[in-house]
């Protein structure tokens, strides 16, 4: 079987999942790794060094930005004249899109959010999540090539072996762009929600300190947001003493605490942490769509009744203002942070 | 300008699924406008308003999808068109896209399309792009924010590293999400209009062939081997409890590394 794992990056930094994606190909067969982009070098060695045979280079200054159609064309253009049966990515913004106009040239279609991949012989069976993970699907795509995107987290990360080689090649970069990028405004998220093993996510309940005095001269609405930026503090603390991602459900985002990019649920990211730690959710089922995959669950809520509690396998019932403080510290003691 | 907002019908979020001998359960909940796809009703009717235009809600579904157009009609869009017809019973986004575009070029000037960022049920996230593809118009997905000047429209993307500015020149094919602004509640006028409202019913031969000269309708390229209800999860939970936070914060902080979770 002769298989293609593209290598997912923003502004050279590939993404973990991009591994993942590598490790999984690897257990079937010989992979090549495609990456395009401009000066793309190092993404493409380090391709060699997490597991790929060889690589594939389409290096372009018109492939620097991201755009879905110029990927998708450059991406047709190898997979008709190197039929691969199988084309690896991760499931990423970039990846949804550019993978779904290839899969029109090609005649063939994308399965998205793979779980699980068996090749038996010639047969490509994918697991993948639907009705938001209220069930799951086994399916199968009639043609050749196969597109499947994998969700984060759910494949083992390879071992890096430095100074592992391959040889790389340069293919014809496409470059009929529709769009023009004019800029980027990135945030500095630290861990990526995405890669993230421990997720500390806070929700309506960080705003909720009525002993916290807001700054003088605030309205309502920037009294709420101060507060509710107060509670993230604390989250953001027990987060980053864990080496975890800061997370939010929706009613925090809304309110304005915290940006769109943290809100995990329905309309938010889903997510597969080892552990999910709610601080001041209360569970709706729109959030619970979000963590589904989640290993574990650990609910800081004041309300015995809330719902998180029902997904949750260790609970505290509780004021997080004091309990999140409380744990960051145990944290830092027991593992000698 | 002429806009476009392309809906589907879904089971509610709400819903308890199940999978059943093969076949997917969805009890009694009611089907709705695909919650993703308010917002792209939303998102159009701002075009709308800001550029003194028109919305056309678009949907490949049975019959009974007319609530879900009618939704988007009491929201404030101008009419609404039902593609249905036996032979899309098995589409896949490939196919949806292919029909999808086929009928935009039928209604013909059109400057904008709006998409959902996804569907509930299926929940891929393709057909926006798959139907730019098919259309060869530009694609500016996860938009938080769309602004238009003359014949070109700037998006605001909402990406994993945060946001993008990306421009293209209409006509072009748009995906948003939930920063675009929340769903307005369908006023009261909006709701007797929809209510109204005769939605026209276009079948496959009233397209053309989007699948090419002989070919009715494709067979969905991908193909459901098996459905699964999710691994059941062992859901009890232990409370911890203690004298004071420290304390109750030390025994969590001993169970979860216990756990080898950190
Ligand atoms: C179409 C649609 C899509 C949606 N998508 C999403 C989504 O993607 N993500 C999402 O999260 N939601 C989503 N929602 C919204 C969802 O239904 C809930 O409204 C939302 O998740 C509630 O957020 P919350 O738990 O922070 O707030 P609340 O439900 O208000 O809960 C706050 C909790 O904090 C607790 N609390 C208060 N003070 C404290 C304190 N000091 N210490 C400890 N606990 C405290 C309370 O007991 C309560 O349980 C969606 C809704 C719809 C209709
Ligand atoms: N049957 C359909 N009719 C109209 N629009 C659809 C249909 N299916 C999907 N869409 C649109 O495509 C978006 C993405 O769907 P999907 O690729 O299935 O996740 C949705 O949010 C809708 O805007």
């Amino acid at each position: 079987m002769k298989i293609f794992v593209y290598i997912d990056h923003f502004k050279g930094e590939a993404l973990a999942a991009s591994w993942e994606a590598l490790g999984l190909a690897r257990s079937f067969g010989a992979t090549t790794a495609l990456v395009f982009g401009s000066g793309v070098d190092d993404v493409a060695k380090a391709a060699l060094e997490y597991g790929a045979d060889d690589a594939l280079v389409a290096d372009d200054s018109a492939l620097l930005d991201f755009r879905a159609e110029t990927y998708a064309s450059t991406l047709s253009a190898l997979a008709a004249s190197s039929t691969p049966d199988l084309i690896l990515f991760p499931t990423t913004t970039r990846t949804r899109e550019f993978a779904a106009m290839s899969a029109v040239d090609l005649n063939t279609n994308v399965i998205t959010d793979a779980t699980a991949v068996e090749v038996n012989g010639d047969s490509i069976l994918v697991t993948r999540p639907i009705y938001e993970g209220k069930l799951f699907e086994k399916v199968t795509a009639s043609v050749k090539p196969q597109l499947i995107t994998l969700r984060g987290r759910a494949f083992p990360k390879p071992e890096r072996v430095a100074g592992k080689t391959g040889t790389i090649t340069k293919v014809e970069a496409k470059t009929d762009a529709l769009t023009t990028v004019e800029g980027y405004s990135v945030a500095d998220v630290g861990v990526s929600l995405n890669d993230a093993g421990i997720i500390v996510s806070g929700g309506r309940g960080a705003s909720n300190n009525p002993s916290l005095q807001p700054p003088a001269g605030l309205d309502d609405k920037q009294s709420e947001i101060w507060r509710g930026q107060q509670g993230f503090k604390l989250i953001g603390d027990l987060a980053s003493t864990l080496g975890g991602a800061v997370g939010a459900s929706r009613a925090a985002v809304d309110a304005g605490y915290v940006p769109y990019s943290t809100q995990v649920g329905q309309t938010g990211k889903v997510v597969a942490p080892d552990v999910y730690i709610a601080c001041g959710i209360s569970g709706a089922i729109q959030h619970l769509a979000g963590i589904r995959s989640a290993k574990m669950v650990v609910a800081i809520n004041k309300d015995p009744d809330a719902p998180i509690f029902k997904v949750a396998r260790y609970g505290v019932v509780g004021d997080l203002f004091q309990i999140v403080p409380a744990l960051t510290e145990a944290f830092k003691k027991k593992l000698g942070k | 300008m002429k806009i476009i907002a392309c809906i589907k019908q879904v089971p509610d979020s709400e819903a308890k699924i199940k999978a059943e001998n093969g076949q997917i359960n969805t009890g009694d909940s009611p089907l709705v406008i695909n919650p993703f796809d308010e917002y792209a009703v939303e998102g159009a009717l701002l075009q709308k308003e800001a550029t003194n235009g028109t919305v056309t809600a678009l949907c490949i579904g049975p019959e009974s999808a007319k609530e879900a157009l009618k939704h988007a009609l009491a929201m404030g869009a101008d009419d609404a068109i039902l593609v249905s017809d036996s032979a899309l019973n098995n589409l896949d986004t490939v196919g949806a896209a292919r029909v999808l575009a086929a009928a935009i070029q039928k209604i013909g000037g059109v400057d904008m399309v709006v998409f959902g960022r996804q569907t509930l049920d299926n929940g891929s996230g393709l057909t926006s792009a798959q139907t730019a593809r098919a259309l060869g118009w530009s694609l500016l997905g996860l938009a938080g924010q769309i602004k238009v000047e003359e014949r070109s429209v700037t998006v605001e993307r909402v990406i994993e590293e945060g946001r993008q500015t990306v421009k293209a020149n209409l006509p072009a094919v748009i995906s948003v999400v939930q920063s675009i602004g929340e769903p307005r509640y369908p006023s009261f006028m909006g709701i007797r209009k929809a209510s109204k409202a005769e939605i026209p019913v276009w079948s496959l031969s009233d397209l053309g062939t989007p699948f090419g000269d002989d070919v009715a309708a494709p067979d969905a390229i991908i193909k459901r081997i098996e459905l699964m209800n999710p691994p059941a999860r062992d859901t009890s939970v232990e409370i911890i409890s203690g004298e004071s936070p420290a304390e109750i914060a030390e025994q969590l902080a001993d169970k979860l590394i216990a756990e080898k979770v950190l």
